[in-house]
């Protein structure tokens, strides 16, 4: 990562004097940090760009100010005091999803919000990566055989870290951060997934008995998001 | 139609003079009586006369209070039950009984007679399919507006497609949402939003900074907790769902609710000592939960994350802590059993009273520094006091419990006049403020926290003391229970949002045949419009955390 070439290809004590003369006596090296001392005397660190965007984003994470349901409590907590999960470099929550990266999915998904999340996911600026946090967002945790529950946050968008437990302690939560962070550092990225459930224009969606049924109700455009049921895990 | 239930045993409690008073008054309204486990009398109406037995109710005999609207499918019938009760002694009840025609099955409104029938009727539409004659307002309201069947009914299928839009999801801004005659404009507030606690969508129209109308829209986290409740067996299968509903650590308060339901159901006594140690972990509960409220709320008013917001969570984490060496989890404990509890206090027992008893010792500086920082604070004082006023007479109509009636002055508190547990042996105070406004939900809030120290304390005292060749957990509750079938019972207990009742009826099985949850929030929250319209639109964020609604407990 560093060079130990000068920049001019001469001694660099010239730079140096005048830095120590305008700083004048008493005061310490404050402004050479202990990283630029590590790396020489040179200002530049050779690396990958793509390298060093990884680590960036891995360590400055906004995340979503987003609670469903039980698990946003435990979120809470992760967030708040004791454990705090700024010292990750991951805590502040951003309230406006066009300001945020990362998404936990603290909850049980419905049918009347799963077109919400969806549509909050989307308004997410791109890179952007989502925690499913709980059983909920595996598979619908314990309310997975409700008739309004949507078996897992995967059905509507993709998920690259989840954390099991109903709901899982502060810890794995951080444990699954810090593993999120871990992959986006090494430039891993979940592989793309084919959501069942998908927002679509009313007016596209192939006619059968349910949409016959609702087509007076509905308007052409209006977007709306199909549940097959009889196809869920 | 078809009532033909002239059923059974005879009356446990005796209730015969009630029943009498109660027949005597709706003379020929009534057409029949039924037995029901808890309520003193329980008669059946004709669906066109509900109004008229209500009004009666309400009016001559001061049965003020309507607890929770029951809808369930029969095999050759539906029926609405109104659990009714009174402000006053809420062990007085009744049940009135509405069957309606299995193939058109309507009903007539209870609305006119209490508001908060509004909400509970359109529910009951929603999901078993009933429909309610002279309904202000009959939409679905837990499921989305395109849903096709009702998913409680007998004949629904699970497995048939659905469609939601996203089309109540409106932009402010379009066209036919600013109407330029009024000078009002359409807002939405929710369903992602940092000051609704969940996801909760209010639909508000605003005339400049005044709020003209509110409509709470819910149902974003229905999550079918009445038919999961329904596919378990009583004895284990139920209990985990409690601690879902008010999810905010209150976990304990909810299973007692369920608990006490099936308890008098199938007639489980529980030991003494298993009492002492239910409440005291009830009470534990109910600290954290309004320190959750605290927090959230010094949240939506001052827009502050650091300092008071931090330190509520900092109580709450000891509070878990001490929950979590009692019961094995931080949130969802599943600790009661039917009869009893799940363990007895952790060994060594002295450590656990140790730590809980320097819990209950730094919590009085503790509760002084909140009212530091927060209702000694002028900038609270002045979004709070005297805004989201809340009249006793309309929160009673609303059916609102809880610190939301006792900060209108209704001193209504089921742990003293429905008494359960231990709580009668014990002394502690109900807190009632008169303020009527958001300030005094704060403070009625605060001061519980006080009274359930108080009875933890005393909880712990007894535990101390407590005989070891006595410390009895569980009663001998039979493996799979099977209560009679068509026993029916409505039993509520007061957690932290206020009443909570469970409903069920059993139909001969190992598993409820209806189990219906009376939610507080749902009704609490029904009292948002009183509250804020013709007001700010910042007083109607504080009323709103004021309210203190989870929306687990809401929508269920
Ligand atoms: S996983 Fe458990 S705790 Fe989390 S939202 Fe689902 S039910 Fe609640």
């Amino acid at each position: 990562m560093s060079s130990d070439n000068p920049i001019d290809g001469g001694s660099t004590d010239m730079l140096t004097d005048t830095r120590d003369a305008r700083m004048g006596e008493g005061l310490d090296d404050r402004f050479n940090s202990r990283l630029r001392e590590a790396f020489g005397s040179s200002p530049f660190i050779l690396t990958k760009f793509d390298k060093f965007m990884n680590w960036v984003r891995g360590s400055s994470m906004f995340m979503l100010q987003f609670g469903i349901a039980c698990c946003s409590i435990e979120m809470i907590h992760t967030y708040a005091i004791k454990h705090d999960l700024d010292r990750f470099g991951a805590g502040i929550p951003r309230a406006s999803p066009r300001q945020a990266d990362v998404i936990i999915v603290p909850g049980t998904i419905v049918s009347k919000f799963a077109p919400r999340m969806k549509r909050v996911y989307d308004q997410m600026p791109e890179p952007k990566f989502v925690v499913g946090m709980g059983s909920c967002t595996i598979s619908g945790g314990p309310f997975q055989e409700g008739y309004n529950v949507i078996k897992g946050a995967e059905e509507v968008i993709p998920v690259d870290i989840h954390v099991p437990g109903c709901p899982p302690r502060p810890e794995a939560l951080v444990y699954g951060v810090a593993k999120l962070q871990e992959r986006i550092a090494n430039g891993e990225s979940s592989p793309v997934v084919v959501k069942p459930y998908e927002l679509e224009q009313f007016g596209d969606m192939e006619s059968d008995e349910v949409v016959d049924k609702l087509a007076d109700q509905i308007d052409e455009d209006t977007l709306a998001m199909r549940y097959n049921w009889a196809d869920s895990p | 139609m078809s009532v033909e239930e002239t059923e059974e045993t005879p009356e446990i409690e005796a209730g015969v003079t009630v029943e009498d008073e109660v027949l005597e008054t709706l003379g020929d309204t009534a057409q029949d009586t039924e037995e029901h486990l808890n309520a003193d009398a329980s008669v059946v109406v004709r669906p066109d006369q509900v109004q008229d037995t209500l009004f009666a109710l309400r009016d001559e005999m001061g049965y003020d209070h309507l607890s929770c609207v029951t809808a369930q499918e029969y095999e050759d019938r539906y029926e609405s039950i109104y659990h009714m009760k009174q402000y006053d002694d809420p062990t007085q009840e009744v049940s009135v009984v509405v069957p309606a025609s299995k193939d058109e099955p309507i009903s007539q409104s209870a609305e006119p007679v209490f508001r908060t029938a509004d909400w509970h009727e359109r529910e009951a539409y929603d999901l078993v399919g009933i429909n309610y004659e002279d309904h202000p307002d009959p939409r679905r309201i837990l499921l989305p507006e395109t849903w096709q069947g009702h998913p409680l009914g007998h004949d629904y299928d699970q497995d048939s497609p659905q469609i939601v839009t996203l089309g109540e999801w409106d932009n402010p801004l379009r066209d036919d949402h600013v109407d330029n005659e009024a000078d009002t404009m359409f807002l939405n507030i929710g369903p992602h939003h940092p000051a609704t606690h969940g996801v909760l969508h209010v639909k508000t129209v605003l005339d400049g900074e005044t709020v003209a109308d509110v409509d709470p829209d819910i149902g974003y986290l229905h999550r079918c907790e009445e038919q999961m409740c329904q596919q378990g067996t009583y004895r284990h299968q139920i209990m985990p769902y409690p601690d879902r509903w008010d999810y905010v650590s209150a976990g304990i308060l909810n299973e007692w609710a369920y608990a006490r339901a099936a308890e008098d159901l199938a007639d489980i006594e529980v030991p003494e000592y298993a009492q002492v140690i239910r409440t005291m972990s009830a009470e534990l509960c109910r600290i954290a939960a309004h320190m959750l409220a605290l927090g959230t709320f010094a949240l939506d008013v001052f827009g502050d994350f650091t300092a008071i917001f931090q330190y509520s969570f900092r109580d709450r984490e000891v509070i878990q802590n001490i929950l979590e060496d009692l019961t094995g989890q931080r949130m969802m404990f599943n600790y009661f059993r039917l009869g009893g509890v799940a363990w007895d206090l952790p060994e060594p027992r002295e450590e656990f009273f140790e730590k809980t008893r320097d819990f209950l010792e730094e919590l009085p500086a503790k509760l002084e520094e909140y009212h530091d920082l927060i209702t000694g604070n002028e900038i609270f004082q002045l979004r709070c006091v005297d805004t989201g006023i809340l009249e006793p007479e309309v929160a009673k109509s609303y059916g609102a419990t809880g610190p939301v009636a006792r900060a209108s002055g209704i001193d209504y508190d089921l742990r003293r006049d429905d008494p359960y547990g231990y709580y009668d042996e014990l002394d502690w105070d109900v807190i009632t403020e008169d303020g009527c406004d958001n300030f005094s939900r704060v403070l009625v809030r605060m001061q519980e926290v006080e009274e359930s120290a108080k009875i933890i304390e005393q909880c712990i005292d007894l535990l101390e003391e407590w005989p070891e060749d006595d410390r009895t957990i569980q009663s001998n509750v039979p493996r799979t229970l099977k209560p009679e079938a068509d026993t029916e019972t409505y039993r509520a207990v007061e957690a932290a949002k206020g009443e909570l009742g469970i409903y069920i009826r059993s139909d001969g099985t190992d598993k409820p045949g209806r189990f219906k949850i009376r939610s507080p929030c749902f009704s609490n929250l029904q009292t948002l419009g009183e509250m804020s319209e013709g007001e700010y639109i910042p007083d109607l964020i504080a009323s709103l955390g004021s309210l203190d609604i989870v929306l687990g407990e809401v929508d269920r």
